[in-house]
């Protein structure tokens, strides 16, 4: 007997192998809603403890000193909102160029390095970062501040931007790149004015990816940025920002904070999952 | 400055002048001579002699792989946005050597127009843009003179009655004949003195496919045409001269009639009979 006719003589098998599918198909869903549980959670209990205090004193106010009932997080609202800036002052360049250097002009062993030093760098633990930019921005400059902040969180973005970013020049078909250069048009016209602009969806979903990723960091916001109750008018001067705020109102002992803490953490959540239906959105309707 | 250039040629232009009357003797406009070329170490081309006619329509058939492409890109230069492909020998184009030290690749590819095989309108610019995307990213700014540019062009590639309502539509919303007379109306728009098509039907219907051929006619009227094709008929319905080429080499190059009717060499007579390739 061969082996497909073995394979035949084991129909009888039949009832046994369905339920095995059953039983792996079962577990893989099992596997999906326990994927999907935490965010439901996390969100459902942020909801629960924070939406009753997210008001307009949230958005408006400043926060109340220890003891006092009331204000909110209107200076860490802006602060995340200027660190993300200063971020992207170092974040957006250094990964767009470095990408499209990868994409259109580096060779195949400079890239490979750039590429894997990009990876390494990604996977470094963000307070690392935080650690660095101290030494190397924080003790030079004898105290905490936004610039240090705004650094740390670019350092964090540039290898997000360059390698999703590559990713998207790649997608952009030869042929196109062909037909400008074939019309006498100047390679770096070509990448700007070709390229660039076939991407530039999915260049903004880098970016937007890149936001969404480095918004919440707490740990290197903590040695450079370090944090603020009060409004930064000098971005030498340490800043607030909603993470730290609310990392120093949870670990605090009032009630009052703890209350606005909650309402913090489903403000910066809210902001993520509106940056990540923004990409959805904009995946959705091709690069 | 190199972007202006293009902007001085069309006050004395050429393109809308007469065509020679027949008599006229052939003005080379193409001379290539022992052109090689490798890619990597794999030899592709063997030391092509080659010219092309002005004002006339040259084709250049062979089997996939026997180089029609490539020495086709040798023309404008296009071979060497493959890193490991390596030219030698020499290729002029109305006497000025097109590989000279201080000649940019950019310029020769302003002279000698391309349309490639698959259209490939840019996809993020109307019909209109698309026409004038070469003319504007080489740094005319002039308005008027590129709304003209548009119209000629259009008018030139047999494509304006058909769009001249919709400039504003993305240019991939055409059909793909549409679009591949699109591609030749952006190639014209600079005004070029060659142009070269890469097989510029073999994605396109019979009807598409004969619009194009009739628009070859038109254009040569203006423009000297160099043509890589796979189809046989279409080098004998549209073109003046045919070369053979097989395995890296220029096996026969003749007047069409004379490469279809009475080859010279043995393989050029199996292969335009069907026996190979």
């Amino acid at each position: 007997m061969n082996e497909i006719s073995a394979v035949r003589a084991r129909g009888d098998q039949h009832r046994y192998r369905k339920a095995k599918s059953t039983f792996v198909a079962g577990l893989c869903i099992l596997c999906g809603v326990l994927v999907v549980t935490p965010l439901a959670l996390v969100f459902g209990y942020l909801v629960i403890q924070g939406a009753s205090s997210v008001n307009l004193d949230f958005f408006t106010q400043l926060p109340k000193p220890t003891g006092e009932v009331g204000g909110g997080m209107a200076n860490a609202i802006v602060g995340t909102f200027t660190l993300l800036a200063l971020a992207s002052l170092i974040g957006v360049p250094l990964g767009i160029f470095g990408a499209v250097y990868l994409a259109e002009y580096g060779n195949s062993r400079v890239n490979w390095w750039l590429r894997f030093s990009s990876d390494i760098l990604n996977g470094v633990p963000s307070i690392i970062w935080g650690i660095v930019i101290y030494g190397i921005m924080v003790v030079p400059m004898k105290g905490y501040s936004a610039w240090a902040g705004g650094v740390a969180l670019g350092c964090l973005m540039v290898p997000i931007i360059l390698r999703t970013t590559e990713e998207v020049l790649l997608l952009v078909p030869q042929s196109y790149r062909e037909a400008a250069l074939a019309l006498g048009i100047a390679k770096w016209k070509v990448i700007s004015q070709i390229v660039i602009k076939t991407a530039r969806k999915g260049i903004i979903t880098a970016l937007l990816l890149a936001f969404a990723r480095v918004a919440g960091e707490t740990a290197p916001l903590l040695f450079t940025a370090l944090g603020n109750s009060f409004w930064n008018r000098n971005l030498s001067q340490p800043i607030s920002a909603l993470p730290l705020q609310i990392f120093s109102f949870a670990t605090s002992a009032f009630d009052d904070y703890h209350r606005q803490a909650w309402a913090g953490a489903l403000v910066l959540v809210s902001f993520v999952f509106l940056l990540n239906i923004t990409v959805r959105f904009l995946t959705r309707k091709g690069a | 400055m190199n972007s202006a250039q293009p902007a001085t040629r069309p006050a004395q232009s050429n393109v809308m002048a007469v065509s020679p009357s027949p008599a006229s003797p052939p003005v080379p406009a193409f001379e290539a001579s022992k052109v090689c070329v490798w890619y990597g170490t794999k030899q592709a081309l063997f030391e092509i002699d080659l010219t092309v006619r002005k004002r006339e329509i040259t084709a250049i058939i062979g089997p996939s792989g026997c180089g029609k492409s490539t020495f086709l890109r040798c023309l404008n230069r296009m071979h060497e946005l493959v890193p490991s492909a390596r030219m030698e020998g020499k290729i002029t184009l109305f006497g000025e050597d097109l590989y000279g030290a201080t000649v940019d690749p950019a310029i020769v590819r302003r002279r000698v127009g391309m349309v490639f095989q698959k259209s490939n309108p840019f996809p993020t610019m109307s019909i209109g843009e698309n026409v004038i995307a070469g003319l504007r990213l080489n740094g005319i700014r002039d308005r008027a003179f590129l709304n003209e540019q548009m119209e000629r062009s259009l008018r030139l590639a047999a494509l304006w009655d058909e769009v001249k309502n919709e400039l504003h539509r993305p240019g991939v919303s055409l059909s793909g004949g549409q679009q591949q007379r699109l591609c030749i109306a952006r190639a014209v728009a600079m005004e070029p003195e060659v142009l070269l098509m890469d097989e510029p039907c073999s994605a396109l219907d019979p009807m598409a496919t004969a619009k194009i051929e009739e628009l070859m006619q038109e254009l040569k009227k203006n423009f000297t045409i160099v043509i890589v094709t796979h189809n046989m008929q279409q080098a004998t319905r549209c073109s003046d001269q045919t070369a053979f080429f097989y395995m890296g080499k220029l096996i026969e190059m003749d007047s069409t009639a004379k490469i279809f009717s009475n080859p010279g060499q043995k393989q050029t007579e199996d292969y335009i009979t069907g026996r190979f390739g």
